[in-house]
């Protein structure tokens, strides 16, 4: 039932090789989680991933958080990370991509939610979503108060995130998917899009599914090639990498195939 | 004019067509294998699996320079003992499709090889490759064996005395002769010879003027390779008269076409599954079927036509004809 989302082949390969940009500026989000901001634009939509390269360090892939300029919401987690970080203004930085398939918008009214990281490639969507005159609530959960990523973001975009952590520190206390239970019962968006851990996407699935509400789930994996060749990031079949990181689980579709 | 029957035959193993998924992609687990196969595939080649897990080289490790792809994966596996597991999962869902699989292996010495294969050949795939030309291991392995007649045939000497599976020598390119190389591994008891591995290549950022590869070298696959994999068929092919799946850059049924008719049998994808995905098989071999279908031509008919010389009468001295005329008259034969 879960589908990789339309589109030909594994994905557009046009943007071959690594291109360099400079780093803008740096914005710190919370206590491990900076957005590093580049001076130019990347062809991206929401939940597509570029992977950005400093040479003679490693490359790792990252959603874009924002495409024009390009940015990207990064925690340090590792040496990698912790290197982007320590760029300053002017200082370059390289990418490909964008690579893989991105959410794309159903009907008129969209439940964004974010656990953890998950968080960045949805203010992205979320401008988007409200350009194209959607409805747009947000829902962000996180283990703790200082964890919790971009509510600043959505709440300039004129939306007001629905806020839970694990241990009650802000927002509502527990799983966002237990705060969303309500919600969707109540007023049920036309589509729900998702990142964060594998736990809260398949829970959200369910949850979706129960109301008959089209999940986007954007999957998180180790992905090394990021272009499909590797295998590293094989979910059931599909690589995270090329056919998603968006999978579409569609509960009408779920119902036909069961 | 009725639809050409693609099936070709390796090692006395049918394929129902002759498109093999190559050995480096798709091949890291059982439900990607199984995808290509039901997306068209003639028979499947797992990713080259060792003795010892290795996770391969750092990133970048694989990137698309336009005309083809440069990678330095490092021959990443999980070692053979869950390379078995994995050979077994796979063929029991590969069997109903009537797919074959293809294990394929590595070693770092020639007595390794032996190793590998013997312990790969408890999962009873259905042909056993023989990776003795990865590019990208050099700093690991030394130069591949796949560099001289001498340690290409010492190899396939060491995996025949393990096992009774037929054998594919998976050749490289960058080598002065491959026709005395290929001899050399078929008189050591080879069953067939895959060639192309890739081509080795190097990129270079221009802002950094660093290689893009963590490897910094890599190996050349994709529409770039074509020409060079068409070579060493026809070179090969020339030389011995075991099957060659031929392998390098082949995106479309002309490309396929071609590879047999340079003198392969069978005609491996990789590039091109990335390219497209998995539903390249299935448009190649529909172009393959078509246009043997318009000719009225089997693939047995077409096989090695590269080698022939097309024939024209003598020149008629007195008076001279037309070479438009002439051509439109001219009965042509294929070798």
């Amino acid at each position: 039932m879960i589908t990789a989302t339309s589109g030909g082949g594994l994905g557009d390969r046009s943007d071959g090789l690594p291109r360099p940009y400079r780093v803008a500026s740096l914005r710190q989000e919370n206590h491990r989680t900076r957005t590093v901001i580049l001076d130019g634009p990347v062809d991206a939509e929401p939940g597509q991933f570029c992977m950005l390269w400093l040479p003679g360090l490693d490359e790792k892939p990252f959603s874009v958080a924002a495409a024009s300029p390009a940015a990207f919401t990064i925690a340090a987690v590792g040496p990698f990370s912790r290197a982007v970080h320590a760029l300053a203004p002017g200082d370059r930085i390289w990418l490909r991509g964008p690579f893989g398939r991105p959410f794309q918008l159903q009907g008129r009214d969209a439940l964004l939610v974010g656990g953890g990281y998950g968080v960045a490639p949805l203010l992205l969507l979320a401008s988007r979503a409200l350009a194209a005159g959607h409805r747009v609530r947000v829902a962000i959960g996180a283990r703790g108060e200082g964890d919790l990523l971009l509510a600043d973001g959505f709440r300039q975009l004129g939306i007001d995130p629905i806020l839970t952590t694990d241990d009650g520190s802000q927002g509502q206390r527990g799983r966002v998917t237990e705060a969303l239970a309500p919600l969707m019962d109540a007023d049920p968006p036309d589509a729900l899009y998702a990142c964060g851990p594998h736990g809260m996407l398949a829970a959200l699935a369910d949850l979706a599914g129960k109301h008959r509400v089209p999940a986007q789930l954007s999957w998180e994996a180790y992905m090394r090639c990021g272009i499909g060749i590797c295998g590293s990031c094989e979910q059931d079949g599909l690589l995270l990498c090329a056919d998603g990181p968006v999978l579409v689980d569609d509960p009408v579709l779920r119902e036909e195939r069961s | 004019m009725s639809k050409p029957d693609l099936a070709v035959s390796i090692a006395g193993l049918r394929l129902a067509n002759p498109l093999v998924l190559a050995s480096g992609i798709f091949g890291t687990h059982a439900s990607l294998m199984v995808r290509a196969a039901r997306a068209g595939a003639g028979a499947i080649t797992a990713k080259s699996a060792g003795t010892q897990p290795r996770s391969g080289h750092p990133n970048p490790s694989c990137v698309d320079f336009g005309g083809g792809l440069l990678n330095a994966i490092g021959l990443a596996n999980p070692g053979a003992a869950a390379e078995v597991a994995l050979l077994i999962e796979t063929r029991a869902q590969l069997a109903p499709l009537g797919v074959p699989l293809i294990a394929s292996i590595f070693a770092d010495r020639v007595e390794n090889f032996g190793r590998v294969a013997a312990q790969i050949a408890e999962a009873a795939p259905d042909l056993l490759e023989v990776n003795i030309s990865c590019p990208n291991v050099a700093s690991d392995f030394g130069e591949p064996f796949a560099g001289s007649p001498a340690t290409a045939a010492a190899v396939t000497a060491a995996v025949r005395k393990q096992v009774s599976v037929p054998i594919i020598i998976k050749l490289a390119p960058n080598v002065p002769d491959l026709g005395q190389i290929a001899r050399a591994v078929v008189d050591a008891g080879a069953d067939a010879i895959c060639a192309i591995n890739t081509m080795p290549g190097l990129l270079v950022d221009l802002e950094s003027g660093q290689p893009v590869l963590a490897n910094r070298t890599g190996g050349v696959s994709g529409a770039a390779l074509a020409p060079i994999a068409l070579y060493a068929v026809y070179q090969i092919s020339a030389a011995v008269d075991v099957p060659i799946i031929g392998t390098g850059g082949v995106s479309s049924g002309a490309d396929a076409l071609r590879m047999i008719m340079a003198g392969a049998t069978a005609v491996g994808v990789g590039s091109a599954v990335y390219r497209e995905g998995p539903a390249v098989f299935e448009r190649i071999a529909t172009e393959m079927a078509g246009w043997l279908a318009e000719r009225d031509l089997t693939l047995d008919q077409i096989r090695g036509r590269a080698h022939g010389r097309v024939l024209w009468p003598e020149a008629p001295s007195t008076p001279p004809v037309p070479h438009a005329a002439a051509r439109a008259t001219i009965p042509q034969e294929h070798g």
